[in-house]
């Protein structure tokens, strides 16, 4: 998993001109290595599909290169690229039937039909829908027609498969079966798999490699465990799960660094990488399971709040913190038998800020 | 058509009459036209017994004949250059948003609404200022301009409906811009392509005021012959020929109308 196959180097893309214009993709770079599941997670309108599009080749990059294996894609058409897709609408061929639309691709490469009618019963099988090869598109199931439209999209054998949203036509539970089937084909096919979604749960789920975007640009990539426990900025921590946001002052205390809450507080930052915001105003963030509270005055270097609201959710605790007028924190804490300190209502609370778990995030 | 008796048109009182006379105005003169095509006796409003000497002697008929070739000969052309430029039309208006597009459509299908004597006089005129003429040729050529929009609104209707991601796919999975219009595009779109073509075929063939006016000597179509036979009277000849036009029109309008409703 280290060769890479998909590089864009420094890539925008435009859409109109002048005061109308729209900037889709702002400066992106990445590397998409072999074999790997890789994911683009972002909000609505942030550029997702068209990076997808322009590896496609269905979209012209206004600046910037894409690459296959080194070698710049930018003037192929689609048909000339080795990258297959499977489109959010599935786009299945509705004159043809299930194996025609197989097959489809591998006659375009002038495959002998015998090959081809071989490989479309190794993709039926592949995708469990070896019954179905006779059938129209129409007479499919959603989630049927989804695996056709995978079985399609992998019969070439592409070096890249592109996938945009394909699970959002599906209910939840056809959804978390999908989810398992990608990963299964991918895993099973060794073929690299592009995929672009807006869940967060379905990024963390299947990913190897996250790409999180925010309006046209790529803000962190990394591993599912990267993005959630090391977030590099405020959005991609709000984005991903839950997270506590705290803003204050960041100051040189004696040895080490503090940040100092507006209610005059201070977390500790002893341990903790605050890079260059020394004496700047900044936003700490931690997830609140990492949170540990204390029965009130046991803990020196910690928080001190109220509790203003628990919710109890079977398997943990939810706590509402109040810190001061500005500051308010989220705890989670797991309900083990016997190990649970509860706290109700109104309780003064410490809480204490593991250094590890503590990331000082760029705004 | 389904009737739903829960529309609220039906409560209104008068409209089942209304509508009785409606369809009696539009189709008695046909029925009897058609009844009288089989009547015995020369003169054609005087019912002495029923007979099919009328359709042989229409048969028999060489002008007619000749006539109805012509008709044939301008509806098959028209029909045949109207289609292609008619798809060609549809499928670049359909790709791209481009300045002006809806000048452009306009433009396309304003020829249905130019009163048509209006489109007669001027391209006779058109035809004598550059020197074209008038013939057979000059009527195909006229008759291919009106035929364009009635090609052109089923097949960009088909176009409209049809998910433009399945030529994006079909160019993903290698097929070049060609290969993907025989293989995808066409065979989504023929049946707006035939059902275009059957209506251009329809509308040429019954036209008369652009036919009369650009016509020349030896390009009588049959329109124009029936309406020379009627100068002398009506006869159970015309009404024969008349009743045979209706069918070849009923029929290539229910096969448009067919093959338009076919889907995938
Ligand atoms: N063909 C186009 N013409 C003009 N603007 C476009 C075009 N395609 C995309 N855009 C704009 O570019 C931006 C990014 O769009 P894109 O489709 O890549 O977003 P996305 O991340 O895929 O969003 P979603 O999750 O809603 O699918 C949006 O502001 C969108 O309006
Ligand atoms: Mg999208």
């Amino acid at each position: 998993m280290s060769e890479v196959v998909i590089s864009a180097r420094s890539v925008s893309k435009r859409f109109g001109s002048g005061t109308h214009a729209v900037h889709a993709l702002d400066d992106v770079s990445v590397d998409i290595f072999q074999n790997e599941f890789f994911t683009m997670l972002g909000p609505s309108g942030c550029g997702k599909t068209t990076l997808l599009r322009l590896i496609g080749g269905f979209e012209q990059a206004t600046a910037g290169e894409i690459a296959l294996e080194g070698q710049v894609l930018n003037d192929l058409p689609p048909f000339k690229r080795p990258i297959n897709t499977v489109f959010q609408s599935y786009a299945l061929f509705p004159h043809l039937t299930v194996r025609q639309n197989i097959t489809f691709g591998l006659e375009m490469q002038n495959i002998s039909r015998p090959d081809a009618a071989k490989r479309a019963d190794e993709m039926l099988e592949l995708v469990r829908l070896s019954q179905f090869g006779d059938r129209q598109p129409s007479q499919l199931s959603g989630g049927q027609q989804q695996r056709i439209a995978l079985a399609r999209a992998l019969a070439p054998a592409p070096k890249v498969l592109l996938l945009d949203e394909p699970l959002s036509a599906l209910d939840l539970k056809l959804r978390k079966e999908m989810q398992i089937e990608l990963k299964r084909l991918q895993t099973e096919t060794g073929i690299t798999f592009v995929f672009v979604t807006h869940d967060q749960e379905e990024a963390l789920a299947m990913s190897d490699r996250i790409a999180v975007m925010k309006a046209g640009k790529i803000l962190q990539i990394g591993t599912p465990r990267d993005i959630y426990e090391t977030p590099t900025h405020r959005f991609v921590a709000d984005f991903i799960g839950d997270s506590n946001f705290l803003q204050g002052d960041i100051k040189q205390n004696g040895s080490h660094a503090v940040l100092t809450l507006p209610g005059g507080q201070n977390v500790s930052l002893a341990n903790v990488d605050t890079g260059t915001r020394l004496s700047q105003t900044a936003t700490i963030g931690i997830r609140p399971e990492r949170l540990m509270l204390h029965p009130a005055g046991t803990s020196d270097s910690a928080l001190r709040g109220k509790i203003a609201d628990v919710v109890y959710f079977g398997t943990d605790t939810t706590y509402h913190i109040a810190i001061d007028d500005q500051t308010a924190l989220l705890a989670r804490v797991q309900n083990r038998d016997g190990s649970t300190m509860a706290y109700a209502k109104g309780n003064d609370v410490d809480i204490s800020l593991p250094a590890g778990a503590i990331r000082v995030l760029v705004d | 058509m389904k009737i739903d008796r829960a529309n609220p048109l039906w409560r209104f009182h008068g409209i089942t009459p209304m509508a009785i006379f409606f369809f009696a105005y539009l189709y008695l003169p046909i029925i009897v036209l058609l009844v009288l095509s089989f009547n015995e006796n020369r003169l054609a409003t005087i019912w002495t017994g029923f007979s099919t000497k009328w359709y042989s002697v229409v048969l028999g008929n060489d002008d007619m004949l000749r006539s109805a070739k012509n008709s044939l000969i301008i509806a098959l052309s028209s029909t045949i250059i109207a289609t292609i430029a008619a798809t060609l039309a549809a499928m670049g208006m359909a790709r791209g948003r481009f300045r002006g597009e809806g000048g452009v459509a306009a433009m396309l299908t304003l020829p249905l609404l130019v009163p048509e004597i209006v489109t007669a006089i001027a391209t006779l005129l058109f035809f004598i200022v550059i020197g074209v003429k008038l013939g057979l040729l000059s009527i195909i050529i006229a008759h291919t301009v009106f035929c364009i929009p009635f090609a052109y609104l089923p097949i960009r209707a088909r176009l409209d409906g049809m998910d433009p991601a399945l030529i994006e796919a079909a160019n993903d999975l290698y097929a070049n811009e060609w290969q993907a219009f025989k293989r995808i595009t066409f065979p989504l779109l023929w049946p707006g392509i035939l059902s275009g073509a059957m209506l251009s075929f329809i509308i040429s063939l019954d036209d008369f005021v652009i036919s009369y006016f650009v016509g020349g000597a030896g390009s009588t179509t049959l329109p124009i012959y029936i309406f020379g036979m009627i100068r002398i009277g009506i006869t159970p000849e015309v009404n024969a020929i008349s009743a045979l036009m209706l069918i070849i029109s009923i029929v290539f309008v229910s096969i448009s109308f067919l093959i338009d409703r076919v889907r995938y």
